[in-house]
């Protein structure tokens, strides 16, 4: 479904993508590992459109990705849910929610917000609500809802577990297996690796831009480098 | 007799007329700062467009004949539709030309590309106008309709060019309330005024919503050109240089970026300086005559800009992520 191939991706001088390459096919839970500043959060910038690679190319679904804006890769059918949450704080929580679904018109969309609310009731609570007001936590299943907002085939989440109490964290993962279940597709960028890798497919481990390291979960939880530097041993 | 009822309401009546100019213009500066950061000096100039706009159109109707047969309601009505129209698609045209193409560089350049845009406005104007009328100094053709006033009990009489204004500027406001806050695109505004980035990431294509931002701000400045150039009859190319300042300044006293805080500002800033401008004289027995209103103004703004920064409804206009 996505190929990533050799991608080069600078920040003015510094280059944060070293011809780094992987693939995730259609269904699956793939996920990224690394080091603070590996580059996993530049790679998934690059797909969503906001940085252009100076070298390489994307492909979906066989069609290269080169040159289109963000808000043309969101109708491709690809959702970010950004590192740091980034909703909207001065628009509340159901507008925010129907912002995710900016690309998309019909009566579905209400059913859907239904559904995210479903997953997270205390959205429903704080549905009038400025999203500023929102608790860290709060604002972290935002960003997730208003990311399913856009019915996504291809989701790439960023940290969704960043600043969760862990039984918030379990009901995250169970989420992504969820949604995974109904036919979308995950991209998972992740410093819980315990969890990451209980729940995706397949993974593979960033250092300094390029891939060090990648194969099922099982095998890269099974790996020695793997276990020092991310499961604590 | 000097503080008498009918005189104060008489200015307050003057105050409300300009804080509403006022506040339609601030609203082109809000709007434009809220999605780029950026203030937009050639908006006076977007303002004075509008104004020429009305102007045009009603010498061109009276040279032919027609203005007396119009009906005068509609006149008006075309004459701030066109206003808007005009405006707007200027301030877009100006967005994509000047401003665009400077996304990304260091904040003073776009800040000087707007500076020397409203010095070409400026000229622009003057000379089309030259050309064609022989002279950039044009006034407003009476519509009689307007001269009329209506009296509010025994004391005040309301000129319907007042009314005009009043209504027309709360028209604006509320059809403006309800399209930032209540469709798809107004939403989107906000949107990518908060965070474009994440704006973006939810398929709203930003520089879509820029131009859109820009033409609404710059109908706002138009339909304010129109109801001034009706109101207060002389335009020249150059009218729109204090009204300018003065509504950026009621923007910035609202809170630079926060639309209603454009709306409080404009009111604030025009109430104080009718006021001023009637009653410094009596007030300090003609030491201050209405020639120092304006210090007035800035001094009351310099305060509250003191005691509150951000404006009286500001707040910090964009969340950084994290
Ligand atoms: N806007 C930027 N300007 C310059 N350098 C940047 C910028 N964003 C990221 N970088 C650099 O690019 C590299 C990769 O950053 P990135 O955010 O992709 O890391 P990450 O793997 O997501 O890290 P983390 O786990 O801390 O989120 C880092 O060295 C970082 O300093
Ligand atoms: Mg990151």
């Amino acid at each position: 479904m996505l190929k990533v191939e050799r991608i080069q991706v600078f920040y003015d001088a510094i280059q944060a993508l070293k011809g780094l390459s992987f693939t995730v096919a259609q269904g699956e839970i793939v996920t990224l590992l690394g080091a603070n500043g590996a580059g996993k959060s530049t790679t998934l910038k690059t797909i969503s459109g906001l940085l252009q690679p100076r070298g390489g190319q994307i492909e979906l679904d066989g069609k290269p990705l080169a040159g289109s804006a963000p808000h043309e890769i969101v109708r491709l059918g690809v959702a970010h849910v950004p590192e740091g949450r980034r909703i909207f704080p001065r628009l509340t929580v159901l507008e925010n929610l129907k912002i995710g679904a900016y690309t998309r018109h019909g009566a579905a969309i209400g059913d859907d917000i239904e559904r995210v609310f479903a997953l997270f009731p205390r959205l429903k609570e704080r549905a009038r609500q400025s999203a500023g007001t929102l608790s860290g936590g709060e604002q972290q299943m935002l960003a997730i809802g208003r990311g399913l907002m856009a019915c996504p085939r291809l989701l790439l989440l960023d940290e969704p577990s960043m600043g969760l109490a862990p039984i918030l964290v379990e009901q995250i993962f169970a989420i992504i297996l969820q949604i995974n279940r109904e036919g979308v597709t995950i991209l998972l960028v992740e410093q819980n690796a315990a969890m990451a890798l209980a729940v995706c497919h397949r993974g593979y481990v960033l250092e300094t831009g390029t891939i060090i390291l990648e194969g099922k979960a099982s095998e890269l939880a099974g790996n020695d480098r793997v276990r020092q530097a991310y499961l604590g041993g | 007799m000097a503080l008498s009822l009918d005189i104060f309401l008489q200015v307050l009546m003057d105050g409300i007329v300009l804080g509403f100019m006022y506040a339609l213009i601030a609203l082109g500066y809000t709007m434009v700062y809220g999605v780029l950061e950026f203030i937009n000096f050639a908006h006076s100039e977007i303002f004075v467009l509008g104004a020429f706009v009305g102007v045009e159109i009603l010498l061109a109707l009276e040279s032919s004949g027609t203005l007396a047969a119009l009906n005068p309601a509609f006149v008006v009505l075309m004459i701030i539709l066109a206003g808007m129209i005009v405006s707007g698609l200027a301030a877009v045209a100006l967005e994509r030309t000047a401003y665009r193409p400077l996304r990304g560089a260091p904040r003073l350049v776009p800040l000087i590309s707007a500076i020397g845009a409203s010095f070409f406005l400026q000229d622009f104007i003057r000379l089309v106008e030259s050309v064609w009328h022989n002279s950039f100094y044009l006034s407003y053709p009476t519509l009689s309709l307007l001269d009329r006033s209506v009296r509010l009990g025994a004391m005040v009489e309301v000129p319907f060019k007042s009314i005009l204004v009043i209504a027309t500027a709360l028209a604006m406001l509320a059809g403006l309330y309800l399209f930032v806050n209540k469709t798809r695109l107004g939403t989107a505004i906000r949107a990518v005024a908060q965070d474009p980035d994440a704006a973006a990431l939810m398929g709203i294509p930003v520089n879509r919503i820029i131009s859109l931002t820009f033409f609404v701000g710059g109908a706002m400045g138009g339909v304010a050109g129109v109801l001034f150039g009706l109101h207060y009859s002389l335009v020249n190319p150059y009218t729109g240089f204090v009204p300018g300042l003065k509504a950026f300044t009621a923007a910035v006293l609202g809170g630079i970026g926060n639309i209603p805080g454009a709306v409080l500002g404009g009111l604030v800033l025009g109430l104080m300086e009718a006021f001023a401008a009637s009653y410094l004289g009596i007030l300090t027995d003609g030491a201050f005559g209405a020639e120092y209103k304006d210090v007035f103004a800035f001094v009351i703004l310099i305060l509250i800009l003191i005691f509150r920064p951000k404006g009286l409804l500001g707040e910090k206009v964009r969340e950084e992520g994290v």
